[in-house]
């Protein structure tokens, strides 16, 4: 888990920036941010709340933003310094695919090859070609590519120029939902195959369930939580998501795997869990979502229900839900927290308070990665 | 149509004359549009305006003012006197400036026009991939807007071939020097030689006709190519 390790390289920024077109638009970021120099972090907000104005600084699109930047130990800006785009190695995908349209697939890679510090082996470009799947439109102009096409050969070119930072600004955002499931899966093997850290900016939380390791939450220019993404999304007052998506998080390992039923058992740092049998690829860890709305509290352990996953837990936390019926209640169980989102009558009726001890039943849980 | 020698050397000067402006004028345009497409100063609206200034003047007012300024006691002049060039009316430089000023509008505009049409975005991704400001001027800005240039290209060409006031008022009428085809037509008529005023106003109007030809051609098929969107 790379949240839990404590990198003394990794990427500091600290950023402000004034926006003032006319005098209703105006729009102030103003950030500070410490985040891990490896895997995937998740730049998560609403529309307006900063997260490309904040890429933008990262990658020196924004001349007028103040503030420092290091980039492992690299120093990209501070008072005195401020090292232009081009200098720094770092691959940027946009929003729209922005290929050069003058050229073909494979001529806006060979314009990345060209330009990157590094020298490019040929094992690398097959590599990524391969990943990304774009084998066989290499020969093609942007036009005649769909939009999935052109977002994997604008990953795949960001690649190539090896950057030591690659920041990707909501690059499903443009696309449909099929087009999305396309690219999900390259946007995996991408952290799987190459070890480069990636800043990746979203407001689908599922996407970053599914990628991120570690998550920034901003909100109207301001950071609002930064940290590993299994501690932020068992925290019940932050808004990740609307009511029905909240969920916590689960890392865990495949300890039993049962034929019969078609279950595996999964152990976490707060029990274990039966969960559908999935065949899973290469690696015996997964990762687990569990939607506080599956989750409910009893308070004697109960061996006549159907619900197969019960564990035992304490609350640390309770809080109100947007809709006036509803709780939400962070539990402690083990080492490791869960949502669960319950009626505001239940909780009187069962005299739920803090520290108490609960029976937490799980109904379901998505295995997300 | 026979064309005498006379007639064929103001062919040949009106084509040198009309290729040396149009050289320039890319290398002088391009820094203008290219400011003019990316800039929000308030200093765009005067440039603009003094840039297009010649669209709407008739030749011989700019022909007048542009002859006293190069004249002897002109700013020009001065300036030219003190390089030891001499003073530059009525010679063939003296028409290549004036030129320069009344094809300016041709060729500013349609670069603006195809650098403002780019955008900032492919600019960015280049810069992202390592490209430098100049990197990104010859390997982007100019493969995305030669429809511009080709354009702004055959405009000036075109439109310093076919001026006639300016001319006039800045070159007169020196055989090798300043006597371009529009001028020695005008002599042939002054001088009732209707015959070869027919023949060079011929060779005008196909030549005109051709370059537009090639520019609408050029341009329609632009057109067919950016429509095919997506898939």
């Amino acid at each position: 888990m790379v949240d839990k390790i404590e990198c003394a390289k990794g990427i500091q920024a600290q950023f402000q920036l004034n926006y003032r077109q006319s005098a209703k638009t105006h729009f102030e970021l103003d950030i500070d941010i410490d985040i891990p120099g490896q895997g995937i972090t998740a730049i998560f907000g609403g529309s307006g709340s900063g997260k490309t104005s904040l890429l933008r600084c990262i990658a020196g699109l924004e001349q007028n933003a103040t503030g420092s930047l290091m980039v492992n130990d690299e120093l990209w800006q501070d008072t005195s310094v401020f090292v232009a785009t081009h200098k720094r190695s770092l691959g940027y995908v946009f929003q729209e695919a922005s290929l050069f349209e003058h050229l073909t697939a494979m001529g806006n890679l060979r314009y990345a090859i060209k330009r990157s510090a590094q020298t490019t082996n040929p094992e690398l470009l097959t590599q990524v070609v391969s990943v990304m799947g774009i084998e066989s439109i290499l020969s093609q102009f942007p036009q005649q590519l769909s939009g999935g096409e052109k977002q994997r050969v604008a990953i795949a070119r960001a690649l190539l120029s090896q950057p030591k930072l690659l920041l990707m600004d909501e690059p499903l955002a443009s696309l449909d939902t099929p087009r999305k499931l396309e690219i999900l899966p390259y946007l995996e093997r991408l952290r799987s195959s190459f070890n480069i850290p990636i800043l990746y900016v979203s407001h689908a939380v599922d996407e970053i369930v599914r990628l991120a390791d570690h998550l920034v939450i901003m909100e109207q220019g301001k950071v609002l939580a930064q940290g590993g993404i299994t501690e932020l999304f068992s925290r019940a007052d932050l808004p990740l998501g609307v009511s029905n998506e909240v969920g916590a998080i689960v890392e865990c390992k495949v300890v039993e795997r049962d034929t019969q039923w078609h279950l595996m058992r999964v152990a976490f740092d707060g029990g274990e869990l039966w969960l559908p049998n999935v065949a899973n690829k290469d690696s015996n860890s997964q990762r687990i979502r569990v939607l506080a709305s599956d989750v409910s509290l009893t308070l004697t352990s109960h061996t006549d229900s159907s619900i197969l996953n019960v564990l035992s837990g304490q609350i640390a936390e309770i809080i109100n839900d947007q809709d006036p019926a509803m709780s939400l209640v962070r539990l402690k169980v083990g080492k490791s927290y869960l949502l669960a989102r319950l009626t505001q009558k239940s909780l009187q009726n069962l005299a739920l308070t803090l520290g108490k001890s609960v029976w937490i039943q799980i109904k379901s849980a998505a295995i997300v990665r | 149509m026979n064309l005498s020698d006379g007639d064929m050397a103001t062919i040949w000067l009106t084509l040198r004359l009309a290729t040396t402006v149009t050289i320039l004028l890319l290398i002088l345009a391009t820094p203008i549009a290219w400011w003019l497409a990316r800039t929000n100063s308030w200093l765009k609206g005067l440039v603009s305006a003094l840039v297009a200034l010649p669209l709407v003047l008739p030749p011989t007012v700019l022909g007048f003012y542009l002859l006293l300024a190069m004249g002897p006691n002109g700013a020009i002049g001065q300036f030219t006197q003190a390089l030891g060039l001499g003073t530059l009316p009525f010679t063939f430089w003296g028409l290549v400036v004036a030129s320069m000023v009344y094809s300016m509008p041709f060729v500013v505009q349609p670069i603006q026009n195809a650098i403002e049409a780019i955008g900032n975005r492919p600019l960015e991704a280049a810069a992202t991939l390592g490209a430098g400001p100049l990197d990104r001027f010859f390997t982007v800005v100019l493969p995305l807007a030669k429809p511009g240039f080709m354009t702004a290209t055959i405009l000036g060409f075109a439109h310093t071939v076919g001026e006639f006031g300016i001319v006039l008022m800045i070159g007169g009428s020196i055989a090798g020097e300043t006597r371009v085809v529009s001028v020695q037509i005008y002599d042939h008529v002054e001088g009732l030689q209707y015959a070869q005023a027919h023949a060079l106003s011929g060779v005008m109007i196909v030549f005109s006709f051709v370059v537009l030809l090639m520019l609408y051609t050029f341009q329609r098929k632009r057109k067919a190519v950016g429509m095919t969107y997506g898939r």
